[in-house]
């Protein structure tokens, strides 16, 4: 597999408590799952995807767990227009030829 | 070696919390329930004018308060003749990291570089964790935040998926969790680690920063008006928002003025369920929080939470989430301000207010949240459609949290939902009960008890008689 380089942006993953080490009093769907932590960070050797890291945080810390991602970034957006709201508060006075509610 | 074991590290609470915050909550305490909150406030040892003062060199407060003309106009449309009170919005994205949250961090942050300490932790999915971020970077302080982010399936909710990335923007790291309420073992296990300061939110540093906004808020109405405003409408989750609120407002002598708190309706929606997780269009601002620590403010992570709603709380109204995203689209489209979803909340309630208020009166809605890609209500509707959840217009009131949406027709359908506040007492009363047994309360416990309510201790007394029942 492809060499990752040290010094390179990556988020890891680890399992921080076991379904059977979680809190009790959990809802059952909860508590079937492990409880996750994604961390980004510098990338402290050489390594592959998948692979027990050890990562530099943005303030220095280092902090251990699988590799999973190069480079993470987000991808979040304003999502598909949802027409629902395009009606809300819009000039009276548009007819509804040109779309008003009426049309 | 240490234990680091859920139950080993909780148990340790009390010694982590002391090392982490350099308040002795144990000397405040006079009875298993009971405690002196004032002489907590007041040993923060900063007049309001020093809070000020701090957060203007902090890039935050002094935020401009706006008449919302045409919304207030639109209203008027609505309603009976002679009613549709002056609707005012104290615009809070205005503070560096876009929320009124930066008030409540920047005391925190204040006073941990004041002790010595390297860096801060927030345990905290909303706003704060940027606000945080945000007061650290400017300070020159490490931050770490911890966030619950995504489901079992890696699936992420947008609005927190944005406020990891304002996190990192100011150069947190960011500890990135799925659903749990196991949140405050990591803070725990991170604050015994790196031996960093605990910026909770419920701190008395933390609310005493909030009290700047309700007291600019008098300040300003006074100035423009001539008159204290005749209800101020807070966006009510954990508490401190109102309760910082309140106090500023108390501390500028506007003793008449209603504090009306409002939380999004999200009934039947578990907040620790993997499966609903995603299903909640609010991650914040709900009743998932809102009720639980109005009833029992001290489930937080800080022995006492200095946030205590019910202590200042007049009215308390629910709305929907159809009816808060249709207030915020029409915030954009008559008012020509585009602002988060989640800080329209009280605007909604407002909104019911003022139909019923006098068109001589003024109702202030106190905050403003930042907006852009996931904190959106496209966003959060276009994430609620692909999760199955229905998008209606009709009667919100009929609305089914994590199974529908509904947008209102016109204004006409947006209307609060008023909560019994004497339940919401009795509420409490039972949890205090569950902690304290109510045979053993004793004089002091009960005047703290009232003065929790902000009711009177003959009301606790009755209510005692009564076995917690309504009346």
């Amino acid at each position: 597999m492809a060499v990752v380089n040290k010094g390179t942006w990556v988020e890891i993953e680890s399992v921080v408590l076991t379904p059977e080490e979680r809190a009790p009093g959990i809802p059952p769907e909860t508590a079937k799952c492990p409880l996750v932590m994604k961390v980004s960070g510098f990338l402290a050797n050489d390594a592959s995807l998948g692979d027990e890291v050890r990562v530099y945080t943005m303030i220095g810390r280092q902090v251990k767990g699988r590799l999973a991602t190069i480079n993470p970034g987000y991808d979040h957006s304003f999502g598909s227009t949802v027409s629902e709201l395009l009606q809300i508060g819009r000039t009276p006075d548009v007819p509804a030829q040109q779309g008003g509610q009426n049309d | 070696m240490t234990d680091h074991s859920y139950q080993a590290v909780l148990k340790r609470k009390n010694q982590i919390m002391k090392a982490s915050l350099g308040i002795d909550f144990d000397s405040y305490e006079t009875s298993p329930i009971a405690f002196d909150y004032e002489k907590l406030m007041l040993d923060t040892g900063y007049s309001i004018e020093e809070i000020a003062a701090i957060q203007a060199r902090s890039k935050v407060g002094n935020t401009p308060l706006y008449e919302l003309t045409r919304l207030t106009e639109l209203v008027r449309q609505t309603t009976a003749p002679g009613k549709g009170a002056r609707i005012l919005l104290k615009d809070e994205a205005a503070n560096a990291s876009g929320s009124f949250k930066a008030r409540r961090a920047s005391i925190s942050i204040h006073e941990a570089k004041r002790l010595g300490f390297k860096g801060v932790i927030a345990a905290t999915s909303g706003n704060y964790g940027a606000a945080v971020a945000s007061q650290a970077a400017m300070h020159g302080l490490k931050c770490i935040v911890i966030q619950e982010v995504f489901d079992s399936k890696g699936v992420c909710q947008p609005e927190i998926i944005e406020k990891s990335r304002a996190c990192e923007a100011y150069g947190a790291e960011v500890q990135r969790l799925s659903v749990g309420p196991e949140l405050f073992y990591v803070l725990l296990k991170t604050l015994e680690e790196t031996g960093f300061f605990n910026a909770s939110l419920y701190t008395p540093f933390g609310i005493r920063g909030v009290e700047t906004l309700g007291y600019e808020i008098a300040q300003q109405v006074r100035a423009r008006y001539g008159k204290a405003p005749e209800a101020v409408v807070v966006t009510h989750a954990g508490g401190g928002n109102l309760t910082g609120t309140a106090r500023g407002l108390l501390a500028a002598g506007c003793k008449d003025t209603k504090v009306v708190a409002c939380s999004v309706d999200l009934k039947g929606l578990h907040m620790a369920s993997d499966i609903d997780f995603n299903k909640k269009s609010f991650t914040t601002g709900h009743t998932g929080f809102g009720v639980p620590f109005a009833t029992w403010p001290d489930r937080v992570d800080v022995p006492r939470n200095a946030a205590r709603s019910l202590r200042y709380m007049d009215e308390y109204q629910l709305v929907s989430q159809g009816e808060v995203f249709y207030v915020t689209e029409l915030l954009a489209k008559l008012e020509g301000l585009e602002r988060g979803p989640a800080g329209n909340t009280s605007l909604t309630a407002a909104i019911t207010l003022a139909r019923q208020m006098d068109q001589d009166e003024i109702v202030v809605v106190q905050e403003t949240e930042y907006t852009g890609a996931g904190k959106h209500h496209n966003s959060q509707l276009s994430f609620a459609k692909q999760n199955g959840i229905e998008i209606l217009v009709g009667d919100p009131s009929q609305n089914i949290p994590g199974k529908n949406i509904i947008l209102p027709r016109s204004l006409d359908d947006v209307r609060g939902r008023p909560q019994d506040m004497d339940r919401l007492r009795l509420s409490y009363l039972k949890n205090a009960d569950k902690v304290h047994s109510s045979n053993n309360w004793n004089a002091g416990d009960i005047e703290f008890l009232a003065s929790d309510l902000k009711t009177s201790s003959s009301w606790v007394r009755d209510a005692i008689r009564n076995g917690f029942k309504g009346t």
